[in-house]
């Protein structure tokens, strides 16, 4: 009887612990939102969308050529980086086998976990000192060196998911392995890859390190790719450091705007991936 | 009847793994030749290599020949995909593609090689879908999802979907371990008119079945050729010892 109390109680205190780890994770994220909430829900107004930052001394503006860069940026970058990582993901998994692969997936792995303002310096030395000048070209390559690996990674993981019978009735049928590959294969791994792909662009969206010493970041509308370009991390930094009020208000309003982005794509990539079953 | 697929001295390496030894098969044209054997004889691992469905697996090595109309299907230069066009397969366990209607299913052969076109592709699929008796059962839901349909009728409908790109071999593996005894009766009803156009060659376990649907059968144990014959005479009279064995329970 005795004993059975013991454990009886060693549960309890046991499941109140757990209980209590489970609170635990949940109590940052909440802070962060309701903080960011109630700091920046009052300076999003139309202005915060559709104006470029105002000069220092005048009251207003918004970051419009922030959210237009931070997407001209992610744009180009899945352009470079979505096709390297699903099609390397197709390689590995439908063509490839033998030595080679364990290589990819290790380097992708590394890659993966090289702190991000590395991938910055890479881009830097790469583009930004051959072309003399910071662009949103070479932004944009350091956001895909980060965005190839989990791409990679997790498209290769769907496309083993995919039976192998189905591979297999389709290439009975005289179909080539590409068209297999592209009209089967990826098919059935569409809304798994497209997680994948969300994740990442989720990823890169948020990052700000990498774009320091690449798209540099300005105050006005860029015209060129060749030029430096705004992007919302890297507004909500300069603001946040500035002496300025005013600024301090759009940078809140910014990191608003970005935690519900990354919260709309993690909805979506929950919807995705309830889908599949 | 000339012989349609003639395989000589064929050999499967896996790895360093020899899962099938010399095997030499006539399968004559218009008709059915079973291949039985204990679990992990090679028999489905001899099927697979007709239609080159191991090329997708990297370890594995086919040598030997494997003539269809007399040309070697592993010659330097033999194109898989054409070949494979020649010598249709069904698996084991139905699988058709589980994001396409029952007509697209049917016409997949061509849809996927994006060779299809409206009005032929209607009169394939109706003639297909007739040919495997299928035909009157979903012909008022072709849009809807092939997966609705019964373990049988999946069958059948992959059976349709093999004979649309009208080959020359269908090949059958273990076509009806996945189905009732109703469905099997069906298929094997079926296999029987197939033979009126194709050059059929099944792999089962079920000897029965064997009896039942084929003029030729080939014995296969531990990856070799034991005895190859027309079925009546492996059925009632074997050469050989180990056969007989086989035939009557005595192992496997």
């Amino acid at each position: 009887m005795k004993q059975v109390n013991i454990r009886s109680a060693k549960n309890l205190v046991m499941t109140f612990l757990m209980f209590s780890a489970t609170v635990a994770v949940l109590i940052p994220l909440a802070i962060i939102f309701i903080h960011i909430a109630k700091m920046g829900f009052s300076s999003i107004s139309l202005d915060f969308f559709t104006s470029i930052p105002k000069p220092t001394g005048e009251t207003g503006g918004g970051m419009a050529n922030g959210i237009v860069g931070s997407g001209v940026l992610i744009a180009m970058a899945s352009a470079i980086g979505l096709p390297i990582g699903i099609f390397g993901a197709i390689y590995l998994v439908e063509y490839g086998g033998g030595k080679l692969s364990s290589i990819i997936r290790f380097a992708a792995d590394v890659l993966n976990g090289i702190p991000s303002i590395i991938t910055g310096m890479v881009a830097y030395t790469l583009i930004v000192v051959p072309m003399k000048g910071f662009s949103a070209l070479a932004g944009a390559v350091a956001l895909a060196l980060i965005m190839i690996p989990i791409v990679l990674r997790t498209a290769e993981e769907q496309l083993k998911m995919v039976p192998n019978s189905l591979r297999e009735a389709s290439l009975a049928l005289g179909v080539p392995l590409w068209r297999t590959t592209f009209r089967v294969t990826l098919r059935s791994a569409l809304k798994g890859v497209a997680t994948g792909v969300l994740l990442a662009i989720a990823r890169i969206a948020g990052e700000t390190a990498p774009l320091l010493f690449t798209a540099l970041g300005n105050m006005f509308w860029s015209k060129k790719l060749t030029e430096p370009i705004a992007a919302m991390p890297l507004q909500i930094f300069n603001f946040a450091i500035s002496p300025y009020e005013d600024w301090h208000r759009l940078a809140w309003a910014g990191a608003l705007v970005l935690v519900m982005f990354m919260f709309t794509i993690s909805l979506a990539t929950r919807y995705f991936s309830r889908q599949r079953n | 009847m000339g012989i349609k697929l003639k395989l000589e001295g064929v050999n499967v390496f896996f790895g360093n793994n020899r899962a099938v030894k010399d095997v030499n098969i006539d399968f004559h044209a218009n008709m059915v030749t079973a291949i039985i054997g204990p679990s992990g004889c090679g028999k489905s691992t001899v099927l697979r290599s007709i239609n080159r469905m191991h090329d997708m697996v990297p370890s594995a090595r086919v040598t030997g020949k494997i003539l269809l109309d007399q040309t070697d299907i592993y010659e330097k230069n033999a194109d898989p995909v054409s070949i494979r066009r020649r010598i249709g397969m069904v698996f084991q366990k139905p699988n058709p593609f589980p994001a396409m209607s029952i007509y697209d299913n049917v016409i997949a052969g061509y849809k996927l090689n994006g060779r299809a076109n409206r009005q032929e592709s209607d009169e394939i699929v109706e003639g297909s879908l007739k040919r495997v008796a299928l035909w009157d059962e979903v012909k008022d839901r072709l849009k809807k999802s092939a997966m609705e349909l019964s373990g049988g009728q999946q069958q059948r409908l992959c059976i349709a979907r093999t004979i649309a790109v009208r080959p020359e071999v269908i090949l059958m593996d273990e076509p009806c371990s996945a189905l009732d005894p109703i469905a099997t009766a069906k298929i094997e009803e079926l296999i029987n008119e197939l033979k009126e156009q194709y050059t059929v060659a099944i792999v089962t376990h079920n000897m029965q079945q064997a009896a039942r649907v084929s003029d030729y059968t080939a014995f296969l144990y531990l990856g070799e050729l034991i005895e190859f014959d027309r079925t009546g005479k492996i059925f009632t009279n074997p050469e050989k010892k180990h056969t007989e064995d086989y035939i009557t329970g005595r192992f496997g």
